[in-house]
């Protein structure tokens, strides 16, 4: 019988795209962690405020599956978004872009995470709340990123009301249901999200110009944008002041979401004022920065002033 | 720039730093599978509530 000579050519072999050589942190990072923090912080709000309550264990795990839903549309925003990702100094290095993570494995990631989380929240609490988490990451995904961010300058005014979507969802944990009070927390939500991304706009708007998204500085201009911030930090004052008004928190809390409300429209007027040879825009990073603070301050007042009405600290 | 791998005739081999990160990724991903036990078991034994034991089928 004749010797076979089995040698063969082997081929090198693209091991990188069949093993993974992230590290937790990065996977992590694709969750967008300061986002989430944001998240779990307005849906607990959101759960807190509900009648009825809920089993502390159970509700623990439901804002884990909504904080993770939101983590998997962070994740699938940076696998479809990893092109313009790539372009803006802002957002180079995050982990698709700079090479840590293969887009296919934040995609798995995302798609797991998304499916996982919706499904753990319906057989945990309900299946309204599960929808209406699985419809918050579909509008952020698919609305928001997929559609909108690149086609039009309105992108973070509509795609916005996926990132106000948690309080009603871990509202709908509890009760089961949606009621005026979430909504009111999400219309607050709505109202800021504009402010908060047009001050990042104005002061990253070569970043944007690079990567060719259509923010509103832009495409409108810095005068136009400025005034938008303005106006729409208006109405937020006005719409932070609606749970008092509506009667589901108390006057104190009322004061304390004025006080918060002023502050956030004098910042507007100061980046108003900004003068279109000022290449720092201090006012713009200033604004950026304390809508952050004005969004958290309100949700704390929000649980401090529900807290003091359960322990008779006030009628 | 996705990083490159060592392959040779006994297959691929990493350097220390990537397996470093491989080991550390492994144990976050047993860290999780843990945590989720943990949470079914216990979100299971409070949906379950008391006297289980004593109930009829």
């Amino acid at each position: 019988m004749a010797s076979v000579d089995i040698t063969t050519s082997i081929e090198p072999v693209h091991a990188g795209e069949a093993i993974s050589l992230a590290a937790p942190a990065d996977y992590f990072a694709l969750l967008k962690p300061r986002v989430m923090s944001l998240v779990v912080f307005t849906a607990l709000t959101g759960m807190v405020l509900a009648p009825g309550g809920i089993h502390p264990v159970i509700g623990f795990v439901a804002l884990l599956a909504i904080a993770v839903g939101a983590g998997a549309s962070g994740a699938l925003n940076m696998w479809y978004d990893a092109d313009i990702d790539a372009r803006m100094a802002r957002t180079r290095e995050r982990p698709v872009p700079a090479g840590r993570v293969a887009p296919g494995e934040a995609l798995a990631f995302g798609l797991i995470l998304s499916a996982g989380s919706v499904v753990v929240l319906g057989l945990f609490t309900n299946w309204v709340a599960a929808a209406l988490l699985a419809f918050t990451i579909f509008f952020y995904v698919v609305i928001y990123t997929m559609w909108l961010k690149r086609r039009t300058p309105q992108n973070i005014v509509i795609g916005g009301a996926a990132g106000a979507l948690p309080p009603v969802v871990a509202w709908a944990a509890v009760t089961g249901g949606v009621s005026v009070e979430p909504l009111v927390l999400v219309l607050i939500i709505f109202l800021w999200t504009p402010p908060h991304f047009w001050a990042l706009a104005l002061f990253r708007s070569e970043d944007y110009a690079r990567a060719g998204v259509p923010m509103l500085p832009n495409v409108a201009g810095a005068a136009a944008t400025k005034r938008q911030i303005v106006l729409y930090s208006v109405l937020l004052a006005v719409a932070g002041l609606l749970p008092a008004v509506l009667g589901f928190s108390s006057v104190w809390y009322g004061i304390g979401a004025a006080v918060l409300g002023l502050g956030v429209v004098l910042d507007a007027r100061w980046v108003l004022r900004m003068r279109d040879d000022d290449l720092k825009m201090a006012p713009a990073r200033r604004l950026f920065g304390s809508s952050i603070l004005y969004l958290f301050l309100i949700f704390a007042l929000l649980l401090i002033d529900r807290a003091a009405l359960a322990v008779g600290l006030i009628g | 720039m996705r990083e490159a791998l060592a392959v040779t005739e006994d297959g691929v081999r990493l350097t220390e730093e990537q397996r470093r990160r491989r080991r550390s990724l492994s144990i976050a991903i047993a860290l999780v599978l843990a945590a989720l036990v943990v949470i079914f078991y216990v979100v299971t034994i409070v949906k379950l509530g008391g006297n289980v034991a004593s109930r009829s089928f």
